[in-house]
């Protein structure tokens, strides 16, 4: 079989080896970028196209126990956008949680080649795992939950430094995830223990949490840093979602000083007002600050209207989301580890919140300087399905249809933003940033999100139309490991191949003698089941880091 | 391994440490297993209960053939020839069972239906698929069974019998562990079941509540109400048989306890109301969220039905019931249900795995079953009535003591299996990924039209 391709003629945007839309070739041999092929390549004509790095989404919910929940809730939503057969791709349901192989497919056809999973628990990684061998071509990796281990919090307080490092080498090698996952550190316990409480700030000492979020962060930073993850911890503030939460936000930026830090949906933490009042608009002090530290990167987590599931980590959160409109609710404890919460729900122009949401992430998007450290997300299905992505492309390129779109929805929200004010288009360039090349840079993936010689053949050609969100919605040709799957818009292959991304932290193994005897009295698996053997892994790589202070330093 | 001196003989000995048992949805997973290698028997099964312990130790390696095609002996790739063929070629063909093998495999079964455009259903449809039902409908708080150990002050039982279903539920999860926030384990706890009768189970309860048979649903809504401040009618205990004094007493007990949660079985979801009864007990639990933290779980029974509920919903959306006739998964319970598609004489090809519908199932059922206007296939770690009466049956080695895997507990935790011995027979995963890849040939070549939207 042929395995060679040369894409000519084509525009080429590739900002990490600084081509901005330069007509050159592209050479693929056996998955990667090569600097030439022999004559016998199939040869792709890409005249007048964009020829991009595959997409590479750095936050997503789309595999493993939640994700699985949320499924099976919403029967109703599945019926309404059925995924077909074809020839060369399975059958599915879409929808806003769609099926496994229905996700895989629907990323591929949006150019997207890499997602991660934002959340999973240790305990559940398995189920993450087996979600995404069946969910096809995309090359994925998962985030996993230790923000409110109890045991690693002991440790914390104990002020037991080494080990604690020694045990979250331990969990991210049990779990086989990508890097750490904190969610509302500190926030379990209230409301697992206490009635349904929640923690109030980062600095919280009350009776109920000894150890307050900051310090968890401070420690967890820390031993990411030390252990020297590609990725930082990837942290989803305290007070999500509430009015005047952008001190938090701010305060949990400067706990990093100089250190990495990942905001995950900083929107949704960008919120100026009243606790318990409606909120207004912080996008201007929360960029302030993340366009003057090169440590911080985020993903904006915008929200597009239309349906959408909360699905976290964050349980007091979805329950009191419920509040607002009772809705059918899930929430998931998982022993020592985490809680869930899974709640259906829509987003609507005309209400102020929801519109203010909307203008907020645009806000974001406008006022970051630095392209390459703000990702395009919608915290899918958080904020709203991935598939909006080109959407959010569209409203970011094009100024004219920006304004247009406020006309049309709650305009008191509008008249509090300055979204209106904001006359910044991005340029494909910036877009190819903010959806591949930044992502990549963000996760330390080197193979990815460029097309340089040696990276991984993840690519995608898209006919370069004036309304861009026709342009990003429909690819003509994608290209996964070097293998073309989608040509003139269809998919023409069975190749459904992808990998694990992971760490493997090398770590102490007497670590284990310490951890075992916790486990032996509190949870309900045994110590030896809980750790997933290496033989449980399909395909998949082990990204190799150092301590880096920054992206640039990749 | 080992060798032991044992009744003047040498003993080829194995000894296996946390073993999972897959007998019940509780997967034990610390299970000591003494094992045998040159007879291939397991002779000790430390601490597993009752059902357990049968589940290891009498498991043998029978002297039989490995394929057959209407009671005659084949080679395993002609019996799954055979199965490709008869499914391919049905109008109507269905996959029912599942729950008693591991993930890997099911993963399998998903894309054979999809490729022949059939029905795939477990044994959900018979057991807690009304429970699958209601969750769509009310949502569920629920949690691992860890944090019932480590948490819970209040648990309750609601039409079921763990004691003799799921004998370590009680010891090892529920009400006698000392967990983090429950150091004096039972004592520390409120144990209530609730039952239309005095079950072995009754014993281990601080109150016993016997409700009228049938009248779950009222007793759910009543308490429902009670939590939401409304007045307990004067008559609850005519319609329920419990008594006004004993209703409000667990409802304050409900309100004011830490961590409470619920267990329910299939004496609530198979009887008068189905998943009106679930979504009443999941309704009462997400209720009494606005006084304190409360759960409710069903309680699963086979080792691996939470896996093929997980497998299937990751796969198509939906839990159970699911058909591909139109090049799309469509769910509708009672249309793609099998004891319904079989008792209207519908499936003209049934494959069955891990399961015995012929010795269950209601007589339309097992006699369109074992008609001539239906091919029947089985694939089973076991001899069986069903396997009997196929017309290609394929013998598979058992997991959780031939073969490894995921399975997960009724909790949905995913535990890989610690397999004790071989076994002559192959697994179902080697079976049915062979047949997918026959199938999927098969269908490619037939070059069967695929739906488009205009079907929808």
């Amino acid at each position: 079989m042929n395995n060679e391709i040369r894409i000519i003629n084509g525009i080429v945007f590739d900002p990490t080896n600084n081509v901005d839309g330069k007509v050159c070739e592209i050479c693929i041999k056996d998955g990667k970028i090569v600097d030439k092929v022999s004559s016998a390549a199939q040869t792709i004509d890409a005249k007048g196209m964009a020829v991009m790095p595959g997409g590479v989404d750095i936050h997503c919910h789309i595999a493993g126990p939640k994700v699985n929940l949320a499924r099976k809730l919403m029967p109703e939503d599945h019926r309404l956008d059925p995924h077909f057969k074809t020839k060369h791709t399975s059958s599915g349901s879409g929808g806003i949680v769609p099926s496994t192989f229905a996700t895989g497919y629907r990323y591929a056809t949006l150019g997207y080649t890499t997602a991660m999973e934002a959340a999973v628990p240790p305990l559940m990684a398995r189920h993450a795992l087996e979600e995404m061998y069946d969910t096809p071509i995309i090359d994925n990796g998962f985030y996993v939950l230790l923000g409110n281990n109890l045991f690693l919090q002991s440790l914390i307080a104990e002020g037991r430094k080494e080990e604690f490092k020694e045990a979250v080498a331990w969990w991210l090698n049990a779990s086989k995830a990508y890097t750490v996952k904190l969610v509302n550190p500190g926030g379990d316990e209230p409301w697992k223990g206490h009635k349904n409480l929640n923690v109030k700030d980062i600095d919280d000492t009350s009776k109920i949490v000894d150890l307050s979020p900051r310090k968890v962060i401070d420690a967890f930073i820390d031993a990411v840093h030390e252990l020297g993850l590609p990725h930082p911890p990837h942290i989803h503030c305290n007070n999500l979602g509430h009015s005047g939460n952008f001190d938090t936000t701010i305060e949990t930026m400067k706990t990093a000083g100089d250190r990495r830090l990942h905001i995950a949906h900083i929107q949704f933490n960008s919120y100026a007002g009243e606790m318990g009042k409606s909120p207004k608009s912080a996008s201007k002090e929360i960029t302030e600050y993340v366009n003057g530290h090169k440590n911080i990167t985020c993903d904006v987590g915008q929200v597009m209207f239309g349906k959408a599931t909360f699905m976290t980590a964050d349980a007091p959160l979805t329950y009191l989301l419920r509040g607002y409109k009772p809705q059918k609710w899930v929430n998931a404890d998982t022993e020592c580890e985490s809680g869930c919460g899974i709640l259906p729900f829509d987003y609507q122009g005309m209400i102020y919140t929801h519109a203010l949401q909307w203008a907020i992430g645009l806000e974001i998007f406008l006022l970051s300087e630095d392209p390459w450290r703000i990702v395009l997300s919608t915290d899918h299905p958080n904020g709203g399905s991935f598939m909006n992505y080109p959407l959010v492309i569209k409203l970011l390129m094009d100024y004219e249809f920006r304004k247009e779109a406020m006309k049309h929805v709650n305009q008191k929200a509008m008249n509090s933003t300055i979204l209106g004010e904001l006359k910044r288009e991005y340029t494909l360039n910036e877009i190819c940033i903010i959806t591949r090349a930044g992502p990549a840079k963000c996760l330390g993936l080197k193979d990815k999100g460029h097309l340089g010689i040696g990276a991984d053949a993840d690519i995608t050609i898209y006919d370069i139309l004036d309304d861009k969100e026709e342009m990003f919605n429909a690819p003509r040709y994608v290209m996964k490991a070097g293998q073309l799957l989608i040509s003139n818009h269809e998919f023409i292959s069975d190749y459904t191949d992808k990998k694990v991304l992971r760490v493997a932290p090398e770590f102490d193994k007497s670590i284990e003698k310490v951890i075992k005897p916790f486990f032996d009295d509190f949870y309900s698996i045994a110590f030896s089941n809980y750790a997933i053997d290496d033989e449980y892994l399909h395909d998949n790589i082990i990204i190799e880091a150092n301590v880096k202070n920054n992206i640039y330093e990749n | 391994m080992s060798s032991a001196i044992k009744d003047n003989s040498i003993v080829n000995e194995k000894i296996i440490e946390d073993a999972t048992c897959t007998f019940c949805g509780c997967c034990c997973d610390d299970i000591t297993l003494t094992v045998d290698l040159d007879k291939k028997v397991i002779t000790k099964a430390k601490d597993a209960c009752v059902l357990g312990k049968a589940w290891f130790l009498n498991h043998v390696i029978e002297d039989k053939p490995i394929a057959r095609i209407d009671g005659k002996e084949v080679t395993l790739d002609e019996a799954i020839e055979e199965a490709a063929q008869n499914l391919i070629d049905a109008k109507f063909p269905i996959v029912y069972g599942l729950s008693d093998t591991i993930c890997e495999a099911q993963r399998q079964v998903v894309p054979i239906v999809d490729d022949i455009g059939g029905t795939i259903d477990t044994t959900t449809s018979v057991c807690h698929g009304p429970s699958g039902m209601a969750f769509q409908g009310v949502g569920e708080p629920s949690m691992t069974l860890g944090e019932v150990k480590n948490r819970a002050d209040f648990v309750m039982y609601w039409g079921g019998n763990p004691a003799e279903a799921h004998p370590r539920h009680f010891s090892r999860y529920a009400v006698t562990p000392k967990g983090m926030f429950i150091p004096n384990g039972k004592d520390d706890r409120t144990v209530v079941i609730v039952d239309v009768r005095q079950t072995k189970t009754a014993g281990v309860a601080d109150i016993f509540v016997q409700v009228k048979p049938g009248k779950d649903f009222e007793l759910l809504w009543i308490l429902r109400g009670a939590v939401k401040g409304i007045e307990v009618p004067e008559n609850v205990e005519e319609i329920t048989g419990v008594s006004r004094e004993l209703v409000i007493d667990l409802v304050n007990k409900m309100k004011n306890c830490k961590y409470g949660v619920i267990f329910f079985g299939m004496g609530l979801t198979m009887t008068r109301g189905r998943h009106f009864n679930s979504g009443a007990l999941m309704a009462l639990a997400t209720d009494l969220n606005e006084f304190t933290h409360f759960v409710a779980k069903p309680a699963r029974g086979h080792g691996n039905v939470t896996g093929a509920d997980n497998v299937v919903s990751w796969q198509t959306g939906y839990p159970f019931g699911v058909n591909f006739s139109r090049g799309y998964p469509r769910f509708n319970p009672g249309e793609f249900t099998t004891v319904d598609t079989l008792t209207r004489g519908e499936a003209d090809a049934a494959m069955i795995i891990a399961s015995d519908p012929v010795a269950n199932f209601p007589k339309p059922a097992i006699d369109h079953l074992k008609s001539d206007k239906c091919k029947l296939i089985s694939i089973d770690t076991k001899q069986t009535p069903t396997s009997e009466a196929a017309h290609v049956s394929i013998q598979t080695s058992t997991y959780g003591i031939n073969t490894g895997g995921t399975v997960y507990r009724m909790d949905d935790v995913p535990i890989s299996l610690r397999p004790a011995f071989d076994s002559p027979f192959p697994g179902d995963l080697e079976v049915l990924t062979k047949l997918r890849k026959r199938v999927n040939k098969l269908a490619k070549e037939k070059n069967r039209p695929y739906a488009t939207s205009k079907y929808i």
